[in-house]
């Protein structure tokens, strides 16, 4: 019955060691498998995810990206592997508990999805209004102090609709910021979006890792924003981690065919140099 | 809970390495098929049970969400108010017409308030009343679900620690089960009201016969009756239209069809439950 009837305040929190959160690594995913029917999509991925950097996840439509950004903030539950944020297995917590972890992670999500229902403030307010006791006047300081650092704060009674595309996506961190979250998800920010917004974009996220401190993990399949704001590439391939590292790392150890899809995609010769020299 | 889909996401089927699965023959994609065909009702009964279990527990889980039951309510039940009256009046209007054509025959006609006062109560308030809000407010409601589910705003829900159950479905089936029982009290008077205008104004039927039979025959028992059927039929135009939104799939296309799937099974949920319910409560007939 205490199950049934229980809310997110009792929910117990699992245990993070000291240990854990000095380590440079926040996320240690670890023979992660994942499959639909007969497909299998995640064929035993493991990589690291470093504390602070701007962590990039690419790879080509259908190399599984989309899958495990859902794994990551367990949309879905991995069939087998591990995924250690802080040294605790995110991939076995359910119901309350996992609940009370969701609150480390942020997710900015390809479209935005802002509540079409809501002004800009009330989707920025919604975690608060959901998950604290805060006053309404708290509430606004903080909404209107995240929406004035992205920038956005004269939207603030606008609907999503309104906004542009860059905008919206500004909207859309200042929600995943407004709980103070350590890890930022961002889910393919700059498809669809023209080259100046997509540059915008591009140091949104690097603004935002400097200013809060968090680690984010940038979903893309935009080769020239990845060799321009990355901290740590790591490139997947049918579902297998095919190489991981830093840009210059990345650079080095990809096969020839690799690297001549990531020049199709639209990065210059000079981006590739300067990232090779300056790692 | 989190909200799993056994879709693979929309990158998840391509660039499949090459030699890793054989394409299935003619034979095999005729049997997936039929298999398919055969599976499918069941598949969707399942999926309805499960969003109603998950429905039932959320709804005793705080916090209880009261703002966005009565907004619902008010959406399902005060925006429906006119489309069921409009249906209302015209259906006792040529109820009233028919029935006092037919009992002229045999000299019935003092009958006619008493007969469609009967059949407002028991069947045709709460089986139109359903049908009316499921088209009105059953259709919008799993478009906007479904326009939340394919731009990601329920998975934001879910990455935001609020259970999309408790947020989006309980509010809307509540409201259902207590607002379509009072709109079939509304059908009910507008509908004798409508019968009332057409039988003694048009038909020149006596005022007084047509009240006093009418009371004579209709009883408490008969608009509970409809009222029973109503919440029923409320609740599970709700869950329906609620299951098919919080599932939809496949952008625009896919919302649009499962609105069409809503509609569909609304339909048939309602005037299957109709008999299934009228038999329980006269006993008889199962």
């Amino acid at each position: 019955m205490k199950r049934l009837f229980g809310g997110l305040g009792q929910a117990s929190t699992p245990v993070e060691t000291p240990e854990a959160r000095a380590d440079a690594v926040q996320i240690r995913i670890q023979d992660l498998h994942k499959s639909y029917g007969t497909h299998e999509v995640l064929k035993g991925l493991s990589f690291d995810i470093r504390r602070g950097k701007v962590n990039h996840i690419i790879g080509p439509s259908g190399s599984g990206k989309t899958v495990l950004m859902r794994q990551l903030v367990r949309l879905e539950s991995p069939d087998s592997g591990q995924i250690l944020v802080d040294g605790v297995d995110w991939a076995t917590l359910h119901g309350l508990t996992l609940d009370r972890m969701r609150i480390k992670f942020g997710m900015v999500f390809q479209m935005s999805a802002l509540f079409d229902s809501m002004t800009v403030f009330e989707n920025v307010a919604f975690p608060l209004v959901e998950h604290t006791s805060m006053s309404k006047q708290e509430i606004r300081e903080r909404v209107m102090d995240r929406l004035g650092i992205l920038g956005v704060a004269a939207a603030a009674n606008k609907s999503p609709a309104e906004l542009s595309g860059g905008m919206q996506k500004r909207v859309a961190v200042a929600r995943a910021l407004v709980r103070e979250s350590e890890v930022l998800i961002y889910d393919e920010p700059t498809t669809g979006l023209d080259p100046l917004t997509t540059q915008t974009v591009d140091e949104l996220i690097l603004e935002t890792g400097e200013r809060f401190g968090v680690t984010s993990i940038v979903i893309s399949h935009d080769m020239a924003s990845v060799f321009r704001i990355a901290d740590r590439i790591t490139f997947l391939n049918f579902g297998r981690v095919e190489a991981t590292g830093t840009p210059a790392e990345l650079l080095e150890t990809l096969e020839p065919a690799t690297l001549a899809f990531i020049k199709a995609s639209g990065v210059s010769q000079d981006i590739l140099d300067e990232r090779s020299r300056n790692g | 809970m989190t909200s799993e889909s056994k879709a693979a996401p929309r990158d998840a089927d391509a660039n499949q390495a090459p030699g890793e699965s054989p394409a299935p023959s003619v034979v095999d994609r005729l049997a997936d098929g039929l298999f398919q065909l055969v599976l499918s009702p069941f598949v969707e009964i399942g999926a309805l049970f499960t969003v109603l279990w998950q429905t039932l527990v959320q709804a005793v889980r705080p916090p209880y969400r009261v703002r966005l039951l009565l907004a619902s309510a008010e959406f399902i039940g005060v925006g429906s108010i006119f489309l069921v009256s409009l249906t209302a009046f015209f259906i006792g209007a040529v109820l009233s017409l028919q029935l006092v054509d037919g009992f002229r025959d045999f000299g019935a006609q003092s009958q006619t308030g008493a007969v469609v006062g009967l059949g407002m109560a028991r069947e045709l308030a709460p089986v139109f009343t359903a049908l009316m809000v499921s088209s009105r407010a059953g259709s919008a409601i799993t478009t906007e679900l479904g326009s939340m589910r394919v731009s990601s705003q329920i998975d934001a829900l879910v990455t935001m620690a609020v259970n999309p159950i408790q947020y989006l479905v309980v509010p809307r089936v509540l409201a259902g089960l207590v607002t379509v029982p009072i709109l079939t009290l509304v059908f009910d008077v507008v509908g004798m009201f409508g019968a009332y205008l057409v039988g003694v104004h048009l038909m020149g039927l006596d005022p007084g016969v047509f009240m006093e039979r009418m009371r004579w025959l209709v009883d408490w028992d008969d608009v509970r009756q409809g009222l029973i059927k109503a919440a029923i039929f409320g609740f599970t135009i709700a869950l329906v239209a609620c299951r098919q939104g919080f599932h939809a799939s496949g952008g625009a296309a896919g919302v649009g069809q499962a609105t069409n799937r809503s509609v569909v099974q609304n339909a048939i949920a309602i005037l299957a439950l109709d008999y299934v319910v009228t038999a329980v409560i006269l006993g008889q007939g199962l």
